[in-house]
């Protein structure tokens, strides 16, 4: 076929398209996405019983601050690497240094006033061993989700791609996740909650090449 | 056609008639694809100087991903940037898959050195094209296989299998994108 007949070809049908489809895709997919992931977490874990008193603390919004910043960095990530010619920009990389170096110095500044036996608990707390991978889990359906909203839009760099879905879906899983969580610690949280943000965030980047092509 | 033959349509021109476009200006959209696929053609020339037949096939790749993706153009941004990002980012798979391709035809060469009887590649093309094409619904079958394969124009295509005009066009361009479908399933 000649380019010119393909040409009329593509411009003889419907070539309007609706405004807003590409943030619709988007917000339902995190919709649906967030309800799996609630939805897992209430069926396998349970919100902490003592949610109202945690409330109370301020490391519980330590908590929902770093896994909300991470979203926020995540979510402008996706939006930006999912259309061809959008540069990255700065917003997304310093967003998610930042809280994440602020939260370390939180930590080190625990660490160094505690004795050295109450250093391990500070790290370790009660629930190392499942921390990350629970995050991992209720960020399944969010990463699921996710993709199959970039599948809709045009990513040309597509590890990067994967990884900015990877890490939205990482870090809304962090925030559901600190409704079931009983850990107060900033060395805990630097610790595991980081680790379970960069599972789906590298698995992310390995999905991109395979799944977001075009 | 305005802006056609070469002549260079300014990234206002190409904006409004993209924009005109996806508002559903049909004329508008016609003359910006047509600006566009000289755009790319130039673009392709420039890079793959050495493969004149790869960039009509690019040309036409770029446009198709053009159009299925044209809700992605942020019109904040120059057109232009879009355009050339798809462009690139075709090319680089176009050199992917030719890379790949040619390691796998080495390792064939290998292997049919140790087995005379291995079938020749252009018979294996055309039986592959045939299973995939057998896997499209008759109506986008018939009409690639009118257009594409024996070159019969839209009208003669739509005179033989007794479809409208619209339905042929409509069953290629649904086709072309099922069969592109099909065969990265196949390459990845």
């Amino acid at each position: 076929m000649k380019t010119d007949e393909l040409v009329s070809l593509l411009a003889a049908g419907e070539v309007a398209v609706p405004r807003r489809t590409l943030p619709s895709r988007l917000a339902l997919a995190t919709a649906a996405g967030l309800l799996a992931s609630i939805a897992l977490m209430l069926g396998l874990l349970g919100i902490r019983s003592d949610l109202p008193q945690a409330a109370m603390d301020p490391m519980f919004w330590v908590k929902i601050g770093f896994a909300g910043l991470l979203i926020v960095a995540g979510l402008v990530a996706t939006w930006r690497l999912g259309r061809p010619g959008v540069k990255l920009g700065r917003l997304p990389p310093s967003t998610t240094a930042i809280p994440v170096l602020l939260l370390w110095l939180l930590a080190l500044a625990s660490l160094t006033q505690a004795t050295p036996s109450q250093r391990v608990s500070l790290l370790l707390g009660e629930t190392w061993s499942s921390c990350a991978f629970l995050i991992a889990l209720l960020a399944a359906p969010l990463l699921a989700s996710t993709l199959w909203a970039m599948r809709g839009m045009a990513p040309t760099r597509l590890r990067l791609a994967g990884a900015a879905a990877g890490l939205f879906s990482g870090s809304l899983a962090a925030l559901v996740y600190s409704l079931h969580c009983p850990e107060m610690t900033a060395p805990f949280i630097a610790l595991w909650y980081l680790l379970g943000v960069a599972i789906p965030t590298t698995l992310g980047a390995w999905l991109g090449p395979r799944l977001l092509h075009w | 056609m305005k802006g056609h033959g070469g002549e260079k349509m300014s990234e206002e021109e190409l904006r409004r008639r993209l924009l005109s476009g996806l508002s559903g200006d049909n004329r508008a959209y016609h003359a910006f694809l047509q600006a566009t696929g000289d755009l790319l053609r130039r673009y392709f020339h420039r890079r793959l100087g050495s493969l004149p037949d790869e960039v009509e096939d690019l040309v036409q790749d770029s446009l198709l991903a053009i159009h299925d993706k044209r809700q992605t153009y942020d019109p904040t941004l120059p057109v232009t940037a879009w355009l050339y990002a798809i462009a690139r980012y075709k090319l680089a798979d176009l050199l992917r898959r030719r890379q790949r391709r040619e390691q796998r035809t080495d390792s064939l060469d290998k292997e049919t050195a140790l087995e005379p009887s291995a079938p020749e590649h252009d018979e294996m093309a055309g039986r592959d094209l045939d299973r995939l094409l057998a896997r499209l619904p008759e109506r986008q079958r018939m009409a690639i296989r009118h257009m594409k394969l024996e070159g019969l124009s839209v009208a003669e295509t739509a005179q033989r299998t007794g479809m409208s005009k619209s339905a042929v066009k409509v069953g290629v361009h649904r086709g072309l994108k099922a069969l592109s479908k099909l065969i990265q399933g196949q390459n990845a």
